[in-house]
């Protein structure tokens, strides 16, 4: 092997896989601080999530909302930018399916309202993206700090919507009248029993396939479109990008109209999938856990989906262990999310001194 | 008219309350800042060190021991940020965002192991918390219009940490501005290499920023949960750390300039308090959620260079690596 081989392979595989291994042992190490045996919290999570048809529904019913919003982050990393505001995106991108949903005429067919509605998710949550790559792009204001600053405007635009606008007379919650069954994606458990199949009900529905096709389509553009190979040029320099001609301003505005679309589907599977209306905080925790989802997926397609399922996992069996242990409760994902994000992200080059040390006699004897 | 004048000095003084932790965690954030390091973790050390702060004087019955935890419990986080961002160069970004997204996950999973309560830990007796302390003089001036209230209502009755964090402003402003240390930290901020090619440490100079964070960021936390109220709750910090980051920025990395923004923030936060449901002439019924929003509001359209502009310390976000 070349030395260039050996540091991809170090790069690619072994450091991200080190990386994922010491959270998974600083989550022990959590686990025995309050007093559990982790081998025993892993039996019982791997059991919920995967062991009966229910629980392996509800686990693929959240990593489809991951697979959104870990593609969001993805995506605007290739350009070279963080997208903080998948949770705001989320949010406002959940409007927009809604206002397609409830204000247009529910006797057309569900072929042209479920597309529709999925386009009022793209472009709402396009829309509260493109505002801080506009930002960015032109007027020098960091992406983070705006994308923060979205997701609360977010959250306090969505207050008002629902309690001003959306809330129907007489409605003491904050949440929207339910939407017509015409614009509801079909749960995999009533497709199954149409085909005479029957599996445990859950909250899996269509979305996921729509998730599958979104990762297609980032991989497709990402690497087989001029435009992808902008977006990817730019990341990696963006002098070099200006150099052969690319715009790096547009490509920010392109990134983030992206990024935010995918972010805004989380609103699919939530609303058009399971709950068949509007409410509060529907998105909570998946814009933050996309970052963690994208970090471990090393933000390839076919890595997000891998970490989605993951995340999918520790959700389903979080609350599992919620149910089957007295002194814990399924937020010890959130710790998981924290952990991953900590040592895939911000420590990613933590074990590298120590393999080049270590693989450094090999090279030397070649 | 007295009524009015009541009425606004009682805002004001709510406007107080709600801005100590944002003079905390935003000092601590320009230290951080200053010195090259984004911060986006001040709430995720604000909510650790509520936490802990609550949790310690409760099981220890003293407000000091709690305070001490919870300064202890943010500087621990800030080291994580240091050990991330300063020793192994990662994304400063990414690692604060991992420690709010673990606080927040840890202050949940401890309250329950702990207290057996899932998110809360238990209510503080009166000897376990920091209470608001008389100043001398009330009665006297009392009777004196106007001053009188002022003096009651405004300045007096607030507990120890509220006056230390009017303190604690021109302190940063000294060590910032006046002294070595500061120059330094400056320096680091602008162009480390400079600093590097006089013999100083980057590195140090970035750690010793981010402890001071934690030093701060820790007593706003303490003040959160042992002197504001009486307990920790879930999530109760509920993004001041992200206001205090605005803050900062609106204040445009300047210590009395921060401390204004703090204080118009926590003026709107106070306002939105007092309007919740009611009716004005001409406009109506005031959206709160947008007097809720114009912090953020503000910020942005600062940011975009639209009301005067806001330059970060130009080294910020970018790890130093030494040349090769």
């Amino acid at each position: 092997m070349t030395r260039d081989r050996r540091l991809a392979w170090i790069n690619g595989l072994l450091l991200p896989l080190f990386n994922v291994l010491t959270a998974f042992l600083a989550t022990a190490v959590v686990f025995l601080f309050i007093g559990i045996d982790p081998v025993e919290a892993t039996k019982i999570l791997i059991y919920g999530a995967l062991g009966y048809d229910e629980g392996l529904g509800y686990t693929l019913y959240y990593a489809t909302n991951f697979v959104f919003t870990g593609l969001a982050v993805a995506v605007a990393f290739h350009a070279g930018l963080f997208n903080i505001g998948g949770e705001g995106q989320a949010y406002v991108g959940g409007l927009g399916i809604t206002l397609v949903a409830l204000y247009i005429d529910p006797a057309l067919s569900a072929w042209i309202l479920i597309p529709l509605a999925i386009s009022g998710g793209l472009l709402f949550g396009a829309l509260w993206a493109i505002i801080p790559a506009y930002l960015q792009a032109y007027r020098g204001s960091h992406i983070v700090i705006t994308t923060i600053m979205f997701n609360f405007l977010a959250s306090a635009l969505m207050v008002y919507m629902l309690v001003h606008v959306l809330r129907e007379v007489g409605q003491m919650s904050p949440e929207s009248r339910n939407f017509p069954d015409v614009t509801w994606l079909p749960f995999v458990h009533d497709v199954f029993a149409g085909f005479g199949y029957n599996i445990a009900k859950s909250p899996l529905n269509l979305s996921i396939l729509i998730a599958l096709l979104f990762s297609f389509l980032v991989w497709f553009f990402l690497w087989h479109t001029r435009w992808g190979f902008a977006i990817r040029a730019t990341g990696k320099s963006n002098d070099a990008a200006v150099y052969s001609g690319i715009n790096p301003k547009k490509i920010i505005i392109l990134t983030m109209c992206i990024s935010g679309g995918l972010a805004g589907l989380v609103g699919v599977n939530e609303l058009m999938g399971v709950q068949h209306r509007l409410f509060l905080n529907f998105n909570f925790g998946y814009g933050f856990g996309g970052i963690a989802v994208a970090l471990m997926g090393r933000n390839h397609p076919v890595g997000i989906l891998v970490a989605a399922f993951l995340f999918g996992i520790l959700y389903q069996g979080g609350a599992e262990l919620d149910f089957e242990l007295q002194n814990v409760s399924r937020d010890i994902v959130v710790v998981m999310q924290g952990l991953v994000i900590l040592f895939c992200g911000g420590l990613e080059y933590l074990y590298r001194p120590l393999l080049i040390r270590f693989l450094a006699p090999i090279e030397t004897s070649e | 008219m007295n009524d009015l004048l009541l009425n606004l000095i009682l805002t004001l003084d709510a406007s107080f309350r709600v801005c100590i932790p944002l003079i905390f965690a935003s000092m601590a954030g320009l230290f951080a800042e200053r010195s090259g390091v984004v911060d986006i973790g001040l709430e995720g050390k604000l909510l650790m060190s509520a936490f802990i702060a609550a949790s310690a004087a409760t099981v220890f019955g003293s407000p000091w021991i709690g305070l001490i935890g919870g300064i202890f419990a943010s500087c621990v986080f800030a080291m994580i940020h240091g050990f991330a961002s300063i020793t192994y160069k990662g994304n400063q970004i990414v690692s604060g965002v991992a420690i709010n997204i673990l606080a927040s996950g840890l202050t949940m999973i401890l309250t329950l192991a702990w207290f057996k309560r899932g998110g809360i830990t238990p209510t503080l007796q009166a000897d376990e918390r920091f209470l608001s302390i008389t100043l001398p003089g009330v009665d006297i001036i009392d009777h004196i219009p106007i001053i009188g209230v002022i003096y009651r209502e405004l300045i007096s009755g607030h507990n120890i940490l509220v006056y230390l964090a009017f303190a604690v402003v021109p302190l940063v402003w000294w060590v910032v501005y006046r002294t070595r240390f500061g120059l330094r930290l400056r320096a680091v901020g602008e162009n480390p290499k400079a600093v590097d090619t006089a013999g100083l440490s980057v590195e140090k100079i970035r750690y010793k920023a981010l402890l001071i964070g934690g030093i701060l960021c820790g007593i706003g936390g303490a003040y959160i949960a042992i002197a504001h109220n009486a307990q920790f709750t879930k999530e109760m910090t509920a993004g001041q750390g992200f206001i205090a980051l605005a803050a900062l920025i609106f204040g445009k990395w300047h210590p009395y300039k921060v401390l204004a923004a703090c204080f118009l923030f926590g003026f709107l936060d106070a306002l939105a308090l007092r309007l919740q449901g009611v009716v004005l002439p001409v406009i109506g019924e005031v959206p709160v959620q947008l007097i809720e929003a114009i912090p953020y509001l503000l910020t942005v359209i600062l940011l975009a260079g639209f009301i005067g502009r806001a330059i970060p310390p130009k080294a910020s976000a970018q790890p130093y690596i030494k040349e090769l």
